[in-house]
């Protein structure tokens, strides 16, 4: 069993002291116990038909389990001890988050990426159902009662024409700053099928986060299924280096120049080696791929941008700055994966020497930039 | 340069099934024929690919590799190299028939010591075993493992379950018993999608993404313990490009100080199991373009013993002799031509000095 901690409320500092952040990855999570794998917090935004569908049935991904992730996690939900309000779902309640997150730690903007949406359910229309009950959730619980928060149209990604209307439906709607996929899907990323969601982003200008974790049914390393939890989440990085490959390969940003992909929580650090590695392959393989005119490293650096946490902690430090330096200082947007156990603790994540421009474009300025808020 | 270079990584290229016929064993032999086999060369490595083969060491008939006199003209002379490990790629480890994967494994491993080992004192050869089966695999290592000329035991990096499980414990004992490093190579045996996000569309992105097997196969071996179960088993990490490893070693890091209760006997610091245990070959080296980069990058790896000269003959790295890439000073240099290969492959010291 996990311990309890200390209440610490009250030991917080002020947030006047502290420079304005924006937080890339934060959970809101549907308060209440689940029926079929959806939570009674979500019931009001589904059909009387998917009510009883998840009666029936419930929500099935390709995994083993009715209820739980296919890794038993470090402990309970993958979330902080201290971030469960009152015995509720962490990140289900507003007013307690901000209390514990968004208050103390002058959160400015807060990127809302909900992960138990139904994305990757295996019936696609189901998925369709729950993803748009996720984004009026998002909307009614969340960002119309706080403007520092703002919404991920979530989308059924693997129907593209489906998720194509449903981003259409929030284009020019201020509540919703991106579109949220997840890296483990069906095919990788980059391929045809996913094709209508980049079009529709890009014309209705919202950035696409892809967000580690899903259920694509491959296995995890392409020698098999490993067997610990420790496995699946270092190996988020490898499902995002194959996911970045994937739409720099098959050309997505050659079709849509104007796209923006941010990689949530897989890490930055492997960015580099990386686009180094792409850039010495295609260097002798481009008669593979002459759909590409750039260097696969010149997408990287003009179409994506990475999220910090978990943030790579090298000895000496100095290292993590070699890295960003290698990838671009404005690639890089900060974020603390609340209220997760690896939570980032803006005060602490990144210790390393950096300008007072360095350091306010990867704590507010960049997110800015990519997410159109001025 | 005190001793001459060790190449820790070279490619002879089966010339076709019959080369191999003398090999197999009567009822083997009579299955190739009867049932039309074709040969086991694998998408791993298309034959017309530019990266299977750089142009000046493909023959007239447009393959690399065939001979052992074209292997030391191309890839020994020009380099000044004193001793080569031979690393087939011929897809044994890919049928899915076990007795066949193991029967071809016999009949590349004899070939390999009659016509290439017996052929040039220079040569040496990693084991190659029918992976799919660890006691096949076992019996394959017990019987080469007598002549000393072969110095490694030879896995690809994909195959049916993660390097670290189980089921394959029997091929690490056995590698431990010998002396033999195992190496493990680029390439799959296909049974799960070359991504794992699924099947990437390009050759060019398989080839990318072998990188990150590598990392997950890496990780593999840490978490299931297999460095703590065989305190003197060295693995050797070959074509798996090198510039990934610091990056994944911080991330790993991390995990392991927030996770390491689901994981007790892992009680080293992954850099240090690394540094310690760890070896990889130069090329293809995935590093910067520019020198400087280069040399600050190699700071990163934390250590000058991890890395093993190879050309990688014959895939296409690198142009002319430059092997080695601009940016490391020459103490590196000795260390990753002679010094590291030296202390990492225990029976290269029988021989060479």
């Amino acid at each position: 069993m996990n311990v309890d901690v200390l209440n610490r409320s009250g030991l917080q500092a002020p947030a006047q002291s502290k420079l304005a952040i924006a937080d890339c990855d934060v959970h809101p999570r549907p308060a209440g116990a689940g029926i079929g794998g959806v939570s009674r917090s979500l019931y009001p935004y589904l059909s009387k038909r998917w009510q009883e569908h998840v009666e029936t049935i419930g929500v099935r991904y390709r995994q083993p389990w009715e209820r739980g992730s296919a890794y038993p996690k470090g402990q309970p939900q993958a979330c902080r001890r201290d971030a469960w309000p009152n015995g509720e779902n962490p990140g289900s309640d507003l007013a307690f988050m901000a209390e514990q997150h968004l208050d103390p730690n002058n959160v400015a903007l807060g990127i809302l990426n909900p992960l138990t949406s139904g994305q990757g359910a295996q019936d696609g229309d189901l998925s369709a159902a729950l993803t748009h009950a996720t984004n009026e959730w998002q909307v009614a619980e969340w960002t119309s009662r706080d403007s520092r928060l703002k919404a991920s149209v979530v989308v059924p990604f693997e129907d593209g024409p489906t998720s194509a209307k449903m981003i259409e439906a929030r284009a020019g709607d201020k509540n919703f700053a991106q579109v949220l996929l997840l890296t483990r899907t069906a095919e990788p990323l980059g391929q045809r099928r996913y094709w209508p969601i980049y079009q529709a982003a890009a014309e209705a200008n919202l950035a696409v986060g892809i967000h580690a974790f899903g259920y694509g049914g491959s296995a995890l390393t392409s020698g098999g299924w490993p067997s610990y939890y420790i496995e699946e989440m270092v190996g988020h990085a490898q499902c995002q280096q194959a996911v970045l490959t994937s739409l720099i390969f098959e050309g997505v940003f050659e079709r849509f120049p104007t796209l923006k992909v941010v990689l949530v929580e897989a890490g930055f650090a492997w960015a580099p080696a990386h686009a180094w590695r792409m850039d010495r392959q295609f260097a002798k393989l481009r008669k593979e791929v002459p759909h590409l005119k750039r260097l696969p490293s010149e997408y990287m650096r003009s179409n994506v941008w990475f999220t910090t946490q978990p943030v790579e902690e090298p000895e000496p430090r100095e290292h993590l700055a070699d890295a960003i330096e290698w990838m671009g200082w404005d690639r890089v947007l900060f974020a603390t994966d609340y209220p997760h156990w690896d939570f980032d603790d803006p005060a602490h994540a990144l210790p390393i020497r950096m300008s007072e421009t360095q350091k306010r474009g990867i704590f507010l300025e960049n997110a800015k930039a990519v997410y159109g808020l001025a | 340069m005190a001793g001459k270079p060790i190449d820790c990584d070279l490619h002879p290229t089966v010339p076709g099934l019959p080369a191999l016929m003398p090999y197999l064993d009567d009822m083997w032999r009579d299955t190739v024929v009867r049932r039309g086999l074709d040969e086991l060369n694998t998408i791993a490595y298309p034959a017309n690919s530019p990266l299977t083969a750089r142009a000046d060491w493909r023959d007239a008939t447009g393959k690399p590799a065939t001979t052992a006199d074209r292997l030391v003209a191309d890839a020994l002379e020009p380099f000044g190299t004193g001793t080569a490990i031979l690393n087939c790629l011929y897809g044994v480890q890919a049928t899915f028939s076990e007795d066949l994967g193991a029967a071809m494994a016999r009949a590349v491993n004899d070939w390999i010591a009659r016509e290439w080992l017996d052929h040039d004192p220079r040569l040496r050869a990693s084991i190659v075993v029918p992976q799919q089966n660890a006691e096949l695999a076992v019996a394959e290592i017990e019987r080469c493992a007598g002549d000393h000329r072969f110095v490694q035991v030879l896995l690809l990096v994909s195959g049916e379950l993660p390097l670290g499980r189980r089921q394959n414990w029997p091929i690490y004992a056995a590698a431990e018993r010998h002396g033999l490093p195992v190496g493990i190579h680029a390439g799959s045996s296909y049974r799960h999608p070359n991504t794992p996000v699924g099947w990437a569309s390009y050759y060019s992105e398989e080839y990318i993404n072998q990188a990150g097997a590598f990392q997950t196969q890496l990780t593999s071996l840490m978490a299931e313990g297999v460095f703590a179960k065989f305190p003197n088993l060295t693995v050797v990490l070959m074509e798996s490009g090198v510039t990934w490893l610091p990056g994944y070693l911080w991330r790993l890091t991390k995990f392991w100080k927030g996770l390491r209760s689901e994981v007790p006997w892992v009680s080293d610091p992954p850099a240090t199991i690394v540094r310690d245990r760890v070896r990889l070959t130069l090329q293809p080296f995935d590093g910067p373009p520019d020198p400087a980069t280069i040399t600050r990058f190699m700071e990163h790896m934390g250590s000058d013993e991890l890395l093993l000269f190879s050309t990688d003959y014959p895939h296409w790295q690198f142009e002319g002799t430059q092997a080695i890439p601009q940016g490391l000073d020459r103490g590196l240099a000795q260390k990753i031509m002679v010094d590291n290969p030296l202390r990492t492959y225990v029976r290269l010291r029988e021989t060479v000095t």
